[in-house]
């Protein structure tokens, strides 16, 4: 995802480690985690996940006076362009990701996140039909410029539910 | 607590339980935690009416977080330098996970030592969810 500015904050931090079931005090408790190699708090190996909460345009996520594909007075708020598709409107499911650590993200970082065209590919899925895989590859640079994360990211459209044996 | 190349074999493996009987709540924790509000992983009406799932499943996403803390309660803080994975089945709630590392490799990188691991998380039924690789440093 394109983020311009994704400020990092402890308080994500230990939201984000809290969310993962991850109750290692280096990513909530500042005087512990100065103690450790670490040198201070650091964000858990799939932080940069959460730039999602920063890109202005993310479709997975309900914005006042926009229409959201998720349930109310009826089971979707959208009328859906076709029947199938198991990965629902907006993104599909997630096939792969992939992250390449230069450094460790902490707070105070301000990080931007840059999409590198990727791959697309098909594949005929036994449980699922078609499959329509795209890849897109994100750097995360932080305030200097310097390259901290390289992610690649693959989702897949399927042709209707994948079916549970 | 960090490893040590020369106490680590090709085949040594680490294993932990990443979460028992996972609850809807902690989906919808992850929801707003990393901003991915897809109603596939919180809300049942869309989930089963619209979209065709049994329930609600948990984000590939939550999965691949839970067996991170696997990882780095293995190699120790600010380790990682390379961790990916593919999601292989759905996760559903009242699932439980259990996930091991199995030592790869131990190479040398750049004049320092790293360990190569794979990785792999499987549920009550051991069937596969997650399947992926991770590198760490080592001390020598």
């Amino acid at each position: 995802m394109a983020v311009k500015t994704f400020p990092v904050e402890a308080t994500h931090i230990l939201m984000f480690a809290r969310s993962v079931g991850d109750d290692n005090p280096v990513y909530a408790d500042a005087e512990y985690a100065k103690k450790t190699e670490a040198g201070g708090i650091i964000a858990p190996p799939t932080f940069a996940q959460a730039s999602a909460q920063f890109d202005p345009d993310y479709v997975l996520r309900p914005r006042p006076g926009k229409p959201w594909f998720g349930s109310g007075k009826n089971p979707s708020g959208v009328t859906r362009e076709s029947s199938g598709g198991g990965g629902g409107n907006g993104g599909g499911l997630h096939a792969e990701q992939h992250f390449e650590y230069h450094r460790h993200v902490k707070p105070g970082d301000v990080l931007t996140a840059t999409n590198l065209p990727g791959k697309t590919w098909e594949k005929e899925g036994r449980r699922s039909g078609k499959l329509i895989f795209s890849e897109t590859v994100t750097e995360y640079r932080d305030q200097n410029g310097e390259l901290v994360i390289t992610a690649r990211g693959v989702g897949v459209r399927t042709e209707r539910p994948v079916d549970q044996q | 607590m960090a490893l040590k190349a020369s106490e680590l074999k090709v085949g040594d493996t680490h294993t932990a339980r990443l979460v028992e009987d996972l609850k809807r709540t902690q989906l919808v924790q992850y929801a707003g935690a990393s901003g991915d509000y897809n109603p596939l992983h919180s809300d049942e009406i869309f989930t089963t009416k619209v979209a065709g799932y049994p329930s609600v499943f948990a984000h590939g996403m939550l999965t691949m977080g839970m067996t991170g803390k696997m990882l780095t309660d293995y190699v120790g803080d600010a380790r990682l330098t390379k961790y990916g994975v593919r999601f292989t089945s759905q996760v559903w709630p009242g699932d439980t996970l259990d996930s091991t590392a199995t030592v790869k490799a131990v190479t040398d990188k750049d004049g320092k030592k790293v360990v190569e691991l794979d990785v792999k998380t499987v549920n009550q039924n051991g069937v596969e969810v997650l399947s992926g690789y991770a590198e760490a440093r080592v001390d020598p």
